[in-house]
């Protein structure tokens, strides 16, 4: 047992490594989400209209908060992808090392990168008027809320990247995902205004319970989702926990198999 | 003492469609060289990977130091070290972070690791480049780091899977003279190679393998012996070939091989064969740009055992 943490950790200071070796990926994966905040402010921050003191701003933070974690997810496919190509992992299996010492320590390296992407991005909103009312516990246990959403998600990109092998598609297929779900959700925009259909989807979809439950510790009302009094949108904090533990308790089973019989 | 024991190994893929492994067994002999000699696509790969544990057969059973590779592969691990066909370090990393990476994850101690890395990065003629990452390493490099990697804990067994595969000739022999050093060292080592010349070089014993099955085993002297003595070869203009070919089969009485310009076939007279084939052709006044008799080399036992040569097979493949 002491032994599978130390080999993990191993593994998540190679991907440390790699990003000191390689600072483009740390730097690209941050300038992104900053571009998006920027953009969303001011393109469409004055034309959507929210009662919410504050503006356009509040809302979408938590929104983008949320997008990018999801996004990291084909960043863990992708590398894993490519180590399987590149046969690294058949060295990694032929280690005397614990077994789930490989997925595991990358689900972890993946979120210390998120934890560094939250940052600059929390910075890169405060910059454009972001402002949490709620107090500093609350805003603390959102973040954390969001590092654990992170968490969940990365080993449904651990399992794509074991199943699907070639770094390139399975970032393309990651990000056909990712893409719509992260809109098909209160995120951006009421969902309101979508056909009556997508707002069932929309509501049910766990982004939007994500950036529901974050509005709520950052102290907003979450003015895009509540359209019908369903459950994730009365409960989202609740619903988004249980959405963690499904994928979790799905994937890491799954991933960890794919991995012991990843060349039969 | 047998230390790598392969017992009736089937392997297939696509449910049976395509059989990687035929009733495949083979032995290593405690401190000695293997080479496991076939085509692209004859099985080698799969064999280094069931017994380097990363694979299960469908049937059949493997050992190797006297441990089950399928009943206890936790503990095979810790005795062998697998060096793949492909580089497989971290590529974005320094040759420096791969060792250390991989010493950490042998479990020994942080000093222990940086000790073993610079000692092996010293012996393979890396230090220079330690702190660059592997990205920028030639192609011999590379395969030096990962064989590096392999060596960590001093395996008992050592399976080096096509290490020379893609190499120039300059790599190659860098390569050769660092696995003659291992093997100095006592090392059980099953090496998979297409090369002739390198199972040749390296190998106590050969075991040529195609379609999944060993098709001949032993020492190259003794498969070479197996082919028969000398075979005589010809080169003419391509106009004279087939009456070329025809007189070099009535010589020789055995099938002939014929590449491009060039016609041989075993013959058992030597001398004299050759007088023979010289009068023939200025009979038939054709005019050899070459003639000789050559000593049957590796190529030639792989031609006769199997009706093909490697490189055939692998145009094909």
């Amino acid at each position: 047992m002491k032994n599978a943490i130390t080999d993990a950790l191993v593994i998540t200071k190679r991907q440390l490594l790699q990003l000191a070796r390689v600072p483009e990926v740390l730097i690209f994966s941050t300038i992104q989400p900053v571009m998006f905040v920027l953009l969303f402010r001011y393109v469409f921050g004055g034309s959507i209209a929210t009662g919410q003191p504050g503006g356009y701003v509040q809302l979408l933070m938590p929104g983008i908060f949320v997008q990018t974690v999801a996004f990291t997810l084909a960043a863990t496919a992708s590398g894993l992808a490519e180590d399987m190509k590149k046969g690294l992992i058949d060295r990694f299996r032929s280690l005397p090392i614990s077994r789930s010492a490989l997925v595991v320590g990358r689900t972890l390296g993946d979120s210390l990168l998120n934890i560094v992407v939250l940052i600059v991005m929390a910075a890169a909103g405060y910059a454009v008027g972001w402002r949490p009312t709620s107090s500093h516990l609350s805003v603390l246990s959102a973040f954390i809320f969001l590092l654990m959403f992170g968490y969940a998600l990365s080993w449904t990109g651990i399992f794509a990247g074991l199943a699907v092998r070639d770094a390139r598609t399975v970032q393309n297929v990651s990000f056909l995902i990712t893409f719509p779900m992260t809109f098909l959700s209160n995120a951006f925009a009421p969902t309101t205004g979508m056909p009556k259909a997508l707002q069932y989807v929309a509501e049910w979809n766990p982004v939007s319970t994500m950036v529901a439950a974050c509005r709520q510790l950052f102290g907003l009302e979450n003015q895009f989702g509540a359209t019908a009094n369903s459950f994730p949108s009365q409960h989202p904090l609740t619903t988004s926990i249980i959405y963690m533990v499904v994928i979790m308790v799905i994937f890491i089973p799954l991933s960890v198999r794919k991995y012991k019989n990843s060349s039969n | 003492m047998k230390t790598v024991i392969a017992d009736h190994l089937v392997k297939t893929y696509r449910k049976g469609e395509v059989k990687a492994l035929d009733d495949l067994s083979l032995d290593v002999e405690e401190g000695t060289v293997l080479s496991v000699l076939g085509p692209n696509g004859a099985g080698k790969t799969t064999t280094v990977r069931i017994l380097a544990t990363l694979l299960k057969p469908d049937s059949g059973s493997a050992s190797v130091a006297g441990i089950d590779v399928i009943k206890h592969p936790d503990k095979v691990r810790e005795v062998i070290g697998l060096s793949g066909q492909y580089a497989a370090v971290d590529e974005t990393l320094t040759g420096w972070d791969n060792l250390v990476m991989f010493g950490r994850l042998y479990h020994l101690g942080k000093t222990a690791s940086i000790k073993r890395a610079e000692d092996l990065l010293e012996r393979f003629s890396l230090t220079e480049s330690a702190r660059r990452p592997i990205k920028t390493y030639s192609g011999g490099m590379r395969r030096r780091l990962d064989l590096a990697a392999s060596l960590i804990v001093q395996p008992r067994v050592l399976f080096l899977d096509e290490p020379t595969t893609g190499l120039d000739p300059r790599g190659r022999q860098e390569m050769w003279e660092v696995i003659q050093e291992l093997v100095k060292g006592g090392v059980t080592l099953l090496l998979t190679t297409q090369y002739l010349e390198e199972a040749d070089q390296l190998a106590d014993e050969i075991a040529v393998i195609d379609h999944g099955k060993v098709i001949a085993r032993g020492t190259s002297d003794a498969l070479k012996k197996q082919v028969g003595g000398e075979r005589l070869e010809i080169t003419v203009e391509t106009a004279d070939l087939s009456k070329a070919s025809e007189i070099v089969s009535r010589i020789s009485g055995s099938a002939i091989h014929v590449d491009v310009r060039t016609i041989s076939a075993p013959v058992l007279t030597g001398s004299i064969a050759l007088m023979e084939a010289l009068r023939a052709l200025d009979e038939a006044k054709i005019h050899p740009l070459d003639i000789g008799l050559k000593r049957p080399s590796l190529d030639d036992v792989f031609l006769s055992l199997t009706g093909h040569t490697a490189e055939e097979v692998e145009a094909k493949a």
